[in-house]
């Protein structure tokens, strides 16, 4: 199985419809085949082994991502918002290939060598009207897809290797086969170089739903294409929705053509999720969890959930902070310190097993004694790095990354239950909270806040404010604040970076 | 025949081609249209066409299954044919209804 065979087959089931781009000028499946075997043609006329695309949402990530797999080639988005050096390390480290760029991209000079490099309008040019012949290659289900590198909130960048089949069979096992209705539009806003932004092409293709694009994320800019588009389903990370209810808010416009919007790539903060419930009460919402190591979504939180939630019943409130149950295409396994299963409610690391579960990270040459290759255990599970557990009923409740768990006077305490708490309180805007050393406790739970503008806030206010809602060990011993905290593009809390800051700001004030 | 998963045939008699999805516990034959599959990319005789009882067609995107063998395949393309696995007829899954995560 391969990824061009789910493109292959909407063309052969509904080649006529529309599949990419404004409803003025949509591509058909049709052509779309035509010029993703164009591509295959040209890049594999290419030197090299990668097709790495430097480049925000275009028709090139769809037609570098389908030609790279006919090429037998790997796809390979990055980042464009790298500095220089970082670029430069992540190009080296692909190897010799074709580099497709934005006309503005800002590229390492001199390149690494073996690295051709051709702006988005020349790849697009080239592939218009050659005359690849239909249908004899067929990419092997072992070949690698796409290559990603996670954004690393905890260390060095690692480029996560995806496989044909891994990225097929969650297409195959996930959604059903032409399953969308001829008029449902897909908005894919998250970059190319998130798994999201690859996955949600995969999906939409099979589904047979019109893909929409854009370029970069800016709030009004996404809800304008909304409505100019008729789009029907999006997906957004926390930050993004943030953004765009504040936005819906502020303009006082809606997006009636919305009916699906579903969110994942980071915690959602409880404040956000309501508003947008209240705000968008004909949306369906769907929570999705996953890796990019994972092909994208492990388990989902549906509409259903969410509707109970807006009820107001009990479960579902609770509920709403989990992100639901695995895919029945999946296994999820929580396992205690030792590596034994634990049970319902207790918090482990979670581990996934299943055909879409990739687990496997490009060999760093200059770092050969690294773990690299697949790492799944003899079982086929991997493991996550996550922290969270499974309740009575299979529902997902995750504490955040495994690195992240504070652990005071041999108590495990999730920094994302604490900051949920602080969120609620009506003078704080963004809060994170991080474990720092402490001589009598091991680690001690300090908070960093954002106030909301104009709000008086004051650390005792806000630790008496975390006390009455959580147990004691939870409130944080001291609350600095700060007018803005670090994330990654995509909207995680770099925690690490916080540490670092406080630590540093510790050691000066000593001085 | 080695049906393994990522594995694609064709039909002898008719245009149903399949990719495997998942291999059967045991080795077993498939059959399109009557007839022991072939490689996909193969060619087979203009002349050939499916007869009843294996001729009641196969629909693009859904899935087939033996439940004998755990043998389970997509339909990549569609053709007048009947899946069997050993004689016996596969079963149409029925597509799970899962809400787009992405």
């Amino acid at each position: 199985m391969n990824i061009a065979l789910l493109l292959e087959m909407a063309a052969e089931g509904a080649g006529e419809r529309m599949a990419l781009g404004p409803r003025s000028a949509a591509v058909s499946y049709a052509e779309l085949l035509r010029l993703a075997r164009n591509s295959g043609d040209w890049l594999a006329s290419q030197p090299g082994q990668r097709a790495a695309l430097l480049d925000g949402n275009s028709a090139a990530v769809p037609l570098l991502l389908f030609g790279s797999a006919l090429a037998g080639k790997a796809f390979a988005p990055v980042s464009y918002r790298l500095a220089a050096g970082q670029l430069r390390a992540v190009l080296t480290r692909l190897g010799p290939g074709t580099l497709v760029a934005a006309p503005d991209a800002t590229l390492p000079a001199p390149l690494p060598d073996g690295l051709v490099v051709r702006t988005r309008e020349q790849f697009l040019a080239a592939i218009a009207d050659s005359k690849a012949l239909p249908g004899t290659p067929s990419p092997d289900p072992d070949d690698i897809a796409v290559l990603l590198f996670t954004s690393g909130t905890t260390g060095a960048p690692k480029a996560a290797v995806l496989r044909q089949r891994q990225l097929a069979a969650y297409a195959i096992g996930t959604v059903e086969f032409l399953g969308a209705a001829p008029e449902e539009a897909a908005l894919v806003s998250v970059p190319p170089y998130h798994i999201a932004g690859i996955s949600a092409i995969l999906s939409s293709v099979y589904a047979g739903r019109r893909v929409v694009q854009l370029e970069v994320f800016e709030p009004r800019a996404w809800v304008r294409l909304v409505n100019d588009e008729r789009v029907t389903h999006a997906m957004v990370v926390p930050t993004m929705l943030t953004r765009i209810v504040d936005v819906l808010m502020a303009d006082g416009t809606r997006v009636p053509s919305l009916r699906h919007l579903s969110y994942g790539g980071g915690r959602m903060p409880a404040k956000t999720i309501e508003a947008a419930l209240r705000l968008l009460p004909h949306v369906d919402f769907v929570n999705g969890y996953g890796l990019t190591e994972t092909s994208s979504t492990i388990a989902v939180l549906g509409p259903g959930d969410h509707r109970r939630f807006a009820a107001g019943d009990a479960a579902g409130r609770r509920r709403l902070s989990s992100v639901g149950r695995p895919l029945p295409s999946v296994e999820i396994e929580i396992r205690g310190p030792g590596g034994a299963p634990a049970g319902p409610g207790v918090s482990g690391e979670v581990f996934v097993r299943g055909e879409q579960v990739a687990g496997e990270y490009l060999p760093d040459p200059l770092a050969p004694t690294s773990r690299d290759g697949a790492r799944l255990d003899d079982g086929g599970w991997f493991a996550t790095r996550d922290a969270g557990y499974l309740d009575e009923e299979g529902y997902l409740f995750l504490d955040g990354r495994l690195d992240d768990i504070i652990v005071r006077g041999g108590e495990n305490l999730s920094p994302g239950e604490i900051e949920d708490v602080l969120l609620e309180h009506p003078a704080v805007r963004e809060a994170a909270v991080v474990g720092l050393p402490d001589p009598e406790w091991g680690e001690q739970v300090v908070a960093v806040v954002v106030p909301v503008a104009d709000r008086a806030a004051d650390a005792a206010a806000l630790q008496r404010w975390v006390r009455d809602r959580l147990r004691s060990s939870r409130t944080p011993s001291r609350v600095d604040f700060v007018s803005a905290l670090p994330y990654t593009e995509t909207g995680k809390l770099l925690r690490r970076k916080i540490r670092e800051q406080i630590i540093f700001h510790n050691e000066r004030w000593r001085l | 025949m080695d049906l393994k998963p990522g594995s694609r045939w064709r039909s002898a008699v008719c245009d149903t081609e399949v990719v495997v999805v998942r291999a059967p516990a045991a080795p077993a034959t498939l059959s399109i249209g009557g007839a022991g599959v072939l490689p996909a990319g193969a060619g087979r005789p203009a002349s050939a066409e499916p007869h009843e009882p294996f001729a009641r067609g196969t629909i693009l995107g859904k899935r087939y299954a033996d439940e004998a063998t755990g043998l389970e395949v997509l339909c990549t393309k569609a053709g007048t044919g009947t899946i069997t696995v050993d004689g016996r007829q596969a079963t149409v899954m029925t597509p799970r209804r899962l809400p787009a995560s992405d």
